[in-house]
């Protein structure tokens, strides 16, 4: 059965209604676990099939959002066997494992180069998360196009999603190279869309302007995912906002998990 | 030498942050700059190779993506001039502090503590501009002189490197001061030199305890004078000042009634506040209140294994002088309050209710007063950083404007917990401390930042206000610090647990040792931000994010473990007597001492005088509204009425996962709830409802019914979410103006009248209602006072509720819902119209002041909520600030809906005016809707209340208004929405 990481500590703060996203999608095994732990040892990546950076303000976002875990994860020694964080990671990645990087995580993933990783050489930086056109941290619903044609097993079988965004540095940026690459093998997975579904450009539907509308990607193998909206906060009718005004079916981010836990089965 | 490293952006990359300033100063300013650019500056003042600079430029401080790094370049070309901004010595720099952790996990070695990495930013500008002008930009919009500093540059310069390094030259060092010997006015002048805030009969008091044979005998035992020292004298300053001991709130007052009636009151906390709590304890038989004003927070019952904890701060005056700093600090300051209630509660909320001069002020500004505008920005951005940093949602608030408050801005911020109500078989909301247990200072270090802020905020803003007083949170530190005290906490590592605020050590330490009867304290052990700060500085230096433990000796080992792990620093400072003692030392040398007794109850009793005398207002003279859908508009887009969306966007109000009722509903998502809704279990559906009345208008005509409606509003609108009136609770916060007679305050005595009627009818209405205060604050000295100019806050009070309710799903919102809906009132509307957002439009004052029946209105929220838990009521909204028309509008374009009023059938009583019905601001009244076919049902509900079916909802795009026949108003509702949300839009 498969087991589950739920990443916490200096300043990741969604890893609560992660845990419990997880066990009602259906984790048997799903546990929080401090930085500290894995760094000091006691905890091995390898012990787990499904990692999840959950969102928050890791190191305060101090440097630019994520840097600080990023160096973490690059330089950092772990106490017992004395090897790098990110190398335990890339053995991790290797496997038929699932990583899942939410806002704050999926800034922590695209910067360390867990995804697109279009080339397999290694974590490389090749796009990056910065501030939103707005230049505002904002908290609002918003529409997302799932790619019917990406490999991303999170999304799978979902056409449309609607979620919440709390972000002030969510706009997806990088090379026109490596995003013809990103549309070449179908790596974005989530865009921006209004109502009707279709990509946008247009705030506030596009909160913080993303290239090519991009909310999230992931790698070819689509084990590997990362986005900027919240599903973990979308597991109860009652978070919906307008569930006083209509019925809601099954949550969409519930939605994202079960893929997840299913796959692991 | 220092390493100079600027990031910049790579060419063709946008900059929103220099976009977003060039706007601002376009808007604020009328400065037209063609371009700016935002460079990031870091310092490093560390011996580091070339090499090792170039990587930690590379890595950690650069985006290779959109950045590019530069080591100790020259300025870049192409700009006319530049703006370096940094901070001054000592002032927290939270980002350098980061900087330098990664310097250290990126080179995997320590450096030095006086090591330490400094950022600015520095601005360039493009386009036809004058060094002037950027002057202004630093002086209007970028800098603060309190914590900043900033250099101007053009093309030619070289910038020039800066370290605002703290270098203290001077030892250690404690003084002491012959009492006896000074006179009346010498002891004066010593507290105002030193901003104790003491008065003359506190400081005799004082004085004489220090003639004390026995007291005297014990100080030489212990190797001191019969003088008093400095540490001495600083810290009786804290423990008695207005800001810790509530002295007016304790006072005895003799008060004087408008028809000349005395009355002697023996503190008006004992009197009301805790007063009516008890009586309102005794009437219930449950366990609903949990633990009322004895800790930092209000404890209630939120099921049979769970406790919730609420408190509500004010930080007024750190907002006045630094916005950011000051409402940072003030949110993550009162995380810490309900963090040290029990030992520990888990941060589940935070509200924030704010007031504010207008923030499109034109007329020039008096002195050392920031521009309402940027007084907004700072501490709406301060907020958002201090609730979003900490994971903690931002659930429920408002801003209320009103020119007074250009002098003292009032942030209010309030933080919700949530805790079992068994930890390792103690009861969690209690206390334990044994002679022996040791003291631990938990969290950030110490340095002058914050010193005097207890004194400083209980004296006017003048002149002579301390830049010390103000200090910048850290949210990241506290929020390590939250994660580590949760598992301490559950893992039973410690008993009691307090924060450090206002008063530091001092503060908690003193309070703490009333649990063991006595404390020892080595100021030598606690850990300093730079050396150099003298005994007295550590104990009152109110350095954020630190907590006070007491930790039993057997568990110091696992709990300083622990603590390394989360990489929260903890030290051991002193340990816990039973000596009846307050005592303090310094390498080994005593140089505080001070009996428990006399530092708590010593404080000689104030006695005050108030004389109430109702001002007689103008009659008042309506004048004859033409187009009453005009004025419509004209009320949603003025600034207490109109949407506050573009702040509250700015906080995560979701973090947690517990949202159901958000602050914007409806079909769009942008209709002002009134209320919030969360489920803080995931695993059941009970829930709180949040919300609060604040209406400071009504203080000019008499505080007892601004009081009665301000609690009214707050209990009002959570009935609105469905929430049942026998499972509320509310915190008082009071904000007065100087209410102390003297030379600089002549109408003291009337403003001391206005607080005691104000508490009169919390007394009255609290009890009335049922609903029961369980912790509250005041602050009393919000007036500026420079040369003889003299603003005054108009008398505030907020009150905030927390309400229980069984089933989330079975609540609602404010937003039509269905075509065909059947729209009804509850509640009379009267002429009361004084203090109406519609006479502060025309300018009018006089006129009657709206009235609270709470009998009635009981009545009716109970039977309405109840309506709203059994599926009866599609929708419902509190009808206050604009009347009835704004109300009705907000629930159309809220649901994307029309509907059709008839003023005809409003229960109402009055001289027929249209006007009166229409923006009336009579309390009591909730609008609602049903389902045509349940219509019949609740009229018979609601049988012999006043009641009525008013309308309908839907089958158009038009608020549509009659009078019987006649048409009063029609306007789309996409018309009124833009009103309502074109104001703050863009601010």
């Amino acid at each position: 059965m498969a087991n589950c990481l739920v990443l916490t500590g200096f300043g990741i703060n969604c890893e609560n209604e992660t845990l419990t996203a997880l066990k009602l999608a259906g984790a048997k095994h799903a546990e929080i676990v401090h930085i500290s732990e894995i760094i000091s040892g006691e905890k091995r990546l390898k012990n787990y099939q499904f990692i999840v950076f959950p969102g928050g303000f890791l190191d305060g976002d101090d440097l630019g959002s994520a840097k600080v875990q990023v160096n973490r994860f690059r330089h950092s020694l772990i106490d017992r066997i004395k090897r790098k964080l990110s190398d335990e990671l890339m053995e991790f990645v290797e496997k038929d494992k699932l990583v899942l990087g939410i806002c704050n995580g999926f800034q922590f993933m695209v910067k360390l180069g867990i995804i697109p990783m279009i080339n397999n050489n290694g974590f490389q930086q090749t796009a990056t998360l910065t501030f939103n056109d707005s230049n505002r941290f904002e908290d609002r619903w918003v529409y997302l196009k799932v790619n019917q044609n990406s490999p991303c097993i999170f999304t799978n079988g979902i056409s449309q999603l609607y979620l919440p965004v709390r972000h002030g540095e969510g706009k997806f940026v990088t090379s026109t190279k490596v995003l013809s690459e990103i549309n070449k093998l179908n790596l974005y997975c989530l865009q921006y869309a209004d109502e009707d579904g279709e990509p946008t450009m247009d705030y506030p539907l596009n909160p913080n302007g993303s290239m090519f509308s991009i909310a999230g990607i992931s790698d070819k193998t689509g084990r590997l995912f990362g986005l900027m909206p919240h599903p973990e906060a979308f597991v109860f009718k009652t978070n919906h906002p307008n569930w006083t005004r209509q019925e809601i079916g099954e949550p969409d981010g519930l939605k994202i998990f079960k893929n997840a836990i299913n796959y692991l089965k | 030498m220092a390493w100079r490293v600027v990031i910049s952006l790579k060419k063709g990359i946008t900059d929103p942050r220099g976009k977003s300033l060039k706007d601002k100063i376009g808007k604020f300013l009328n400065i037209k700059v063609e371009d700016i650019s935002v460079n990031d500056v870091f310092t490093i003042d560390s011996k580091l190779t070339k090499t090792e600079v170039e990587l930690i430029a590379k890595e950690p401080f650069c985006d290779p993506i959109i950045q590019e790094y530069k080591i100790n370049p020259e300025l870049p070309e192409d700009f006319k001039y530049f703006l370096e901004v940094g901070f001054l010595p000592g002032v927290t720099d939270n980002v350098g502090k980061t900087a330098k952790q990664s310097i250290e996990t990126l080179l995997g070695k320590k450096l030095p503590q006086e090591d330490n990495v400094y950022t600015s930013q520095l601005y360039c500008f493009k386009g036809n501009i004058s060094k002037e002008d950027v002057q202004r930009i630093a002086n209007e919009l970028l800098y603060n002189q309190l914590i900043q500093q900033y250099h101007i540059y053009s093309t030619k310069d070289k910038p020039s490197i800066f370290i605002p390094k703290v270098s203290i030259k001077q030892k250690p060092q404690v003084v002491t001061f012959n009492l006896y010997e000074l006179s009346d006015e010498e002891l004066i002048k010593l507290s105002k030199d030193r901003l104790l805030a003491l008065n003359l009969e506190e400081l005799k008091a004082i004085q004489s305890f220090y003639r004390k044979k026995d007291f005297q005998t014990k100080r030489k035992q212990l190797g001191l004078t019969d003088e008093i020292t400095d540490v001495e004298l600083e810290a009786i300053a804290q423990t008695w000042s207005e800001h810790c001991k509530h002295k007016i709130f304790n006072a005895t007052i003799l008060y004087e009634d408008e028809n000349g009636n005395k009355e002697i009151i023996k503190s008006l906390f004992k009197t009301y506040i805790k007063a009516s709590t008890e009586k309102i304890r005794k009437k219930r038989k449950d366990d609903f209140l949990v633990s009322v004003f004895v800790d930092n927070a209000g404890v209630i019952t939120f099921n049979k294994d769970w406790n919730v904890v609420f408190k509500v701060e004010t930080h007024n005056s750190p907002s006045a002088l630094d916005p950011y700093g000051g409402a940072l600090t003030g949110i993550v300051g009162v995380n810490r309050d309900v963090l040290g209630t029990g030992i520990g509660a888990k941060l589940i909320f935070n509200t924030d209710v704010f007031c504010f001069a207008n923030p499109f002020y034109q007329e020039k500004l008096p002195p050392r007063i920031l521009h309402p505008q940027r007084i907004y920005d700072g501490v709406v951005t301060g907020v958002e950083h201090g609730g979003n940093k900490s994971g903690i949602p931002t659930i429920n608030g408002s801003i209320v404007f009103d020119n007074r408050y250009l002098g003292k801005p009032l942030v209010y911020c309030g933080t919700g917990g949530i805790m079992p109500k068994v930890i390792n078989g103690k009861k969690s909301h209690e206390k334990f401390i044994n002679d022996g247990d040791l003291i631990v200072m938990v969290g950030g270090r110490i340095g002058k930042d914050g010193i005097h802020g207890a004194t400083f905020s209980s004296e006017e803003l003048h002149e002579g206000s301390p830049a010390t007083a103000v200090q910048i949170g850290d949210p990241i530190t506290q929020k390590k610090m939250a994660d580590f005290l949760y598992k301490a906490r559950d893992l039973g590592l410690y008993t009691a647990i307090t924060d450090n605020g206002a008063g530091g050590l001092s503060s908690s330490v003193g309070e703490m040792s009333q649990l063991s009867g006595g404390c020892e304290i080595e100021l030598d052990k606690a850990p300093l931000k730079y050396t150099g700060l003298n005994p007295w500085e550590i104990l009152v230096s109110e350095s954020q994010e630190r907590m006070t433990l007491a930790v039993p000796t057997k568990n110091i080992r696992k709990f300083l473990k622990l603590s390394e792990k989360y990489d929260v620093e903890s030290t051991v400072i002193g340990k816990f007597t039973k000596s009846g003692y307050f005592h303090v030392l310094y390498n080994e040398k005593t140089v505080a001492l001070l009996p428990l007794d006399f530092l708590h109850n010593g404080l000689p009793e104030m006695k005050l005088t108030a004389k109430f005398t109702k001002s007689k207002e103008p009659r008042l003279i309506l004048p004859k509204i033409k187009n009453y859908g005009q004025m419509l508009k004209d009320l949603l887009s003025s600034l207490n009425v109109c949407s506050k969306e573009s702040v509250v966007r700015r906080y995560d109000h979701e973090v947690q996962g517990m949202s159901v009722i958000k602050p914007f509903v409806g079909l769009k998502n942008d209709g002002p709830s009134d209320a919030a809704v969360i489920k803080p279990l995931p695993e059941s559906n009970e829930g709180l409802v949040i919300s609060h009345g604040i209406c400071p208008k009504f203080s000019d005509y008499d505080t007892y019914n601004m009081a009665a409606l301000a609690l009214d509003e707050a209990i009002r609108n959570a009935a609105c979410t469905g929430a049942d009136i026998g499972r509320m609770a509310c915190l008082d916060n009071f904000c007065w103006c100087d209410p102390i007679k003297s030379d600089k305050n002549p109408d003291g005595e009337y403003k001391l009248a206005l607080l005691v009627r104000a508490n009169k009818a919390l007394y009255d209405y609290t009890i009335s209602y049922g609903v029961p205060c369980i912790s509250g604050k005041d602050s009393m000295k919000n007036d500026y006072i420079m040369g003889n100019l003299k603003i005054s806050i108009p008398p505030t009070l907020l009150f905030s509720l927390i309400g229980v309710i069984d089933d989330v799903t079975k609540t609602t919102t404010m937003d039509f819902k269905n075509d065909g809906d059947v729209i009804f009132i509850a509640g009379i509307t009267k002429d009361e119209i004084a203090g109406s957002e519609y006479c502060n439009l025309l300018n009018l004052k006089g006129g009657k002041l709206p009235e609270v029946d709470a009998k009635l209105n009981k009545n009716i929220y109970s039977k309405i909520a109840k309506c709203i838990r059994n599926g009866l009521i599609n929708a419902a909204h509190d009808c206050s600030d604009g009347g009835l028309a704004v109300a009705i509008s907000e629930m159309a374009f809220s649901g994307g809906k029309g509907c059709i009023i008839d003023l005809s059938s409003l229960p109402y009583i009055g001289s027929g005016r249209e006007d009166l019905m229409l923006f009336s601001e009579s309390a009591g009244r909730i609008l609602f809707t049903t389902s045509y076919s349940n219509a019949h049902k609740i009229k018979q509900l609601f049988k012999g209340l006043p009641v009525a079916q008013i309308g309908k909802v839907g089958y158009s795009e038009y608020v549509e208004i009659y009078n019987g026949k006649n048409i009063v108003i029609k306007e789309r509702i996409d018309e009124l929405k833009y009103f309502w949300q074109k104001i703050l839009k863009e601010l």
